[in-house]
């Protein structure tokens, strides 16, 4: 992929939170907890960006959308033609932009307004962006409903969320994110409140709309067997870094950084029969506060050598056929 | 063969609500041996927890055991007292909760709330013996006892956890029951909390009851494995049958709908519908609505949870014949 081909164009991305600071006192120390991110998502890609919780990636899934400002670096996105510049956004741009990209989030018992039909939940968008008359709106919603499975709408239109089950409710959310025909979708978690049963209807649902309509994916999970099922990349970050980059399966079947390698070696197997190499690395994950400019994995990293102690964090490096890795030791 | 420490028979269970009655646990019935791991997999609102809470009758005001028996090492516990039912909590059997957060008070010292607990369950410990059991317990599931005289919010998800754990075990009890225990943990830490759990299962030969909606947690833990769905338990089998030659639509259609990262990328499947409400269950088998091979008579008769050979149980009146 070159760089024009791109959707969306992440370079150095950073997001760093003060710690300590007060009224005329500035802060002591900072939580680096996206720090210097570089990846791009080719049209039509989902990308999933996995790591355990304080890896920075919901972080990362914020800064995309604008919901935290963005510390340092560049967020470039490619609508029609139209490139927009996402971290110093033009008043007239930002219209576009909302219209363009899109957020699904964890909780869907949190993310609707309990006192706003589903009708108005789904319908606020279109409002927003002046899309349509009322009847026009009410065909889309409608059709909107039917696509994301439950139908008829007639009888979801005028319900409140706390008349749905969870996985009805995460429905309403996907619908509210598509009414608008985006070209991104940020997902955030989008299955993990959910039962087993009901999660694989969500997941294919998504994936299905996903073709569909066109829509490009950013799909954050702590989750990497249901990464592997949403996403054609993964993307693994620790402690604010990408530390491997690559096609899913290749990521999967032959994984390198040897953070990727515990990760993977960590997931309990749904057989009894399978017996799972056990996992070199010790202690959990810390806070990236003022982190020391060397490897962040180097503290937990059974290949740790002098090499990682001396030298700033190693670069992403494309290790043969898109398949990248940041470590010194591969 | 070892001897069979729990026996649960015909256990039901209701919580009365402003809406009516929810019958959360409906004529369940399994036994545990010695030193045995069950794992309970189901999905919310389908029992599991409201199983676990009926064993040591540690019941919501408005839940009420409406019938069966629980027998543990043959005292029936149905019709006991708070009284009588307190020697064997804790004692005999113990719970780990899954937010470890709030079974630990945050303004006591972590080793003080297990002094506390081995001095009200077996009262007979000096200070020094007590701390002294408290540095072995947290040496067993790993935890530096350098750590006892701090407390909760000093430590991470995972050594709370950890702490609960010692707590459950602080009076040797025969039976753990572990309630979601890495539900909230990353999977690096509950791949080692998985580990230290089995270890010391094995090293004290205790008995495990587990409850996960997780079936790949419950693969690796348990040595048998019960499904439950609305409130009963449909099919309960050795791990290796229940993964392999699952006999009931619903335990089917779970394995097919979990997702894995090891093996070939196969086709997940999905499951029509939703979980019934429990104030108004289905006629018949409580999975008929959502089952793909529901005749007329699952519809009308409940199935009976029968061996189907070699203590393979199972509620179906269509048994499926799957080898995976």
């Amino acid at each position: 992929m070159t760089s024009s081909e791109a959707l969306v164009r992440v370079e150095g991305l950073r997001k760093l939170f003060p710690l300590n600071a007060g009224f005329l006192r500035a802060p002591t120390s900072f939580i680096h907890a996206v720090d210097g991110l570089d990846f791009a998502i080719a049209p039509g890609e989902s990308l999933g960006l996995v790591g355990e919780s304080g890896s920075g990636k919901t972080t990362t899934g914020k800064l995309l959308v604008r919901l935290l400002d963005i510390t340092a670096g560049h967020v470039f996105m490619q609508f029609d033609g139209q490139v927009l510049d996402v971290a110093r956004l033009q008043r007239s741009d930002s219209k576009t932009f909302r219209r363009k990209v899109q957020m699904i989030f964890q909780d869907p018992y949190e993310s609707l307004n309990p006192r706003r039909t589903i009708f108005d939940t789904i319908a606020e968008p279109l409002q927003v962006q002046n899309i349509g008359n009322v009847l026009d709106q009410q065909e889309r919603v409608a059709e909107l409903l039917n696509l994301v499975g439950l139908s008829p709408p007639s009888t979801y239109l005028f319900r409140f969320p706390h008349e749905l089950s969870g996985g009805q409710r995460q429905r309403v959310a996907i619908a509210r994110a598509l009414v608008i025909n985006p070209a991104f979708v940020i997902a955030d978690e989008p299955t993990s409140m959910l039962d087993v049963s009901i999660r694989t209807s969500i997941m294919q649902l998504m994936q299905n709309l996903g073709t569909q309509l066109g829509v490009t994916y950013l799909y954050i999970t702590h989750d990497l067997a249901v990464a592997r099922y949403m996403s054609t990349r993964l993307a693994v970050m620790y402690l604010g870094k990408i530390v491997e980059m690559g096609a899913t399966e290749e990521v999967l079947q032959r994984p390198q950084h040897p953070y990727t390698k515990a990760l993977l070696s960590a997931v309990p197997v749904p057989d009894p029969r399978w017996t799972r190499t056990p996992v070199e690395i010790k202690g959990g994950i810390s806070k990236p506060i003022d982190p020391v400019p060397r490897c962040r994995f180097y503290d937990r990293c059974p290949l740790a050598a002098k090499v990682c102690e001396d030298n700033d964090h190693p670069p992403l490096e494309d290790k043969g056929s898109e398949h990248y890795v940041a470590c010194y030791r591969v | 063969m070892s001897e069979t420490i729990l026996r649960v028979e015909n256990l039901t269970m209701h919580y009365t609500t402003r809406a009516g009655i929810v019958s959360a646990v409906d004529d369940v019935s399994f036994t545990l041996d010695e030193g045995e791991s069950l794992g309970l997999v189901g999905e919310s609102g389908c029992g599991k927890t409201s199983v676990a809470n009926s064993l040591l009758k540690l019941l919501a005001d408005n839940a009420v055991i409406k019938g069966g028996q629980i027998r543990f090492k043959g005292t029936d516990f149905v019709p006991l007292s708070e009284e009588e039912m307190r020697p064997y909590r804790w004692r005999n059997i113990s719970m780990v909760f899954q937010a470890a957060m709030n079974s630990l008070n945050p303004v006591y010292r972590v080793g003080d709330q297990i002094i506390e607990a081995l001095e009200t369950h077996l009262g007979l410990y000096s200070h020094a013996q007590a701390r002294q059991r408290v540095t072995e317990l947290f040496t067993m599931v790993g935890l530096d006892p350098a750590l006892m005289d701090q407390y909760p919010h000093e430590y991470s998800g995972g050594m709370r956890q950890r702490a609960v754990i010692a707590m459950a075990l602080s009076c040797n009890p025969d039976l753990v029951i572990a309630d979601e225990p890495t539900t909230a943990l990353d999977v690096i830490v509950q791949d080692a909390l998985l580990r230290q759990l089995k270890t010391l299962q094995e090293m004290i030969g205790m008995s495990m009851i587990y409850i996960s909606h997780d079936i790949a947690v419950i693969a690796e833990v348990s040595d048998r494995i019960g499904v439950m769905y609305a409130g009963k338990l449909v099919e309960l089998a050795s791990a290796d049958e229940i993964f392999h030659h699952p006999v009931h639509p619903y335990t089917v259609a779970l394995m097919s709908a979990f997702p894995s990262v090891t093996g070939p990328k196969r086709e997940l499947q999905t499951l029509a519908g939703e979980p019934p409400n429990l104030l108004y269950p289905p006629s018949g088998c409580r999975f008929h609505p959502r089952c793909p091979f529901a005749t007329e008579i699952c519809r009308q008769q409940e199935p009976e949870f029968k061996d189907h050979g070699g203590g393979h149980y199972a509620a179906c009146w269509h048994p499926q014949e799957v080898t995976a």
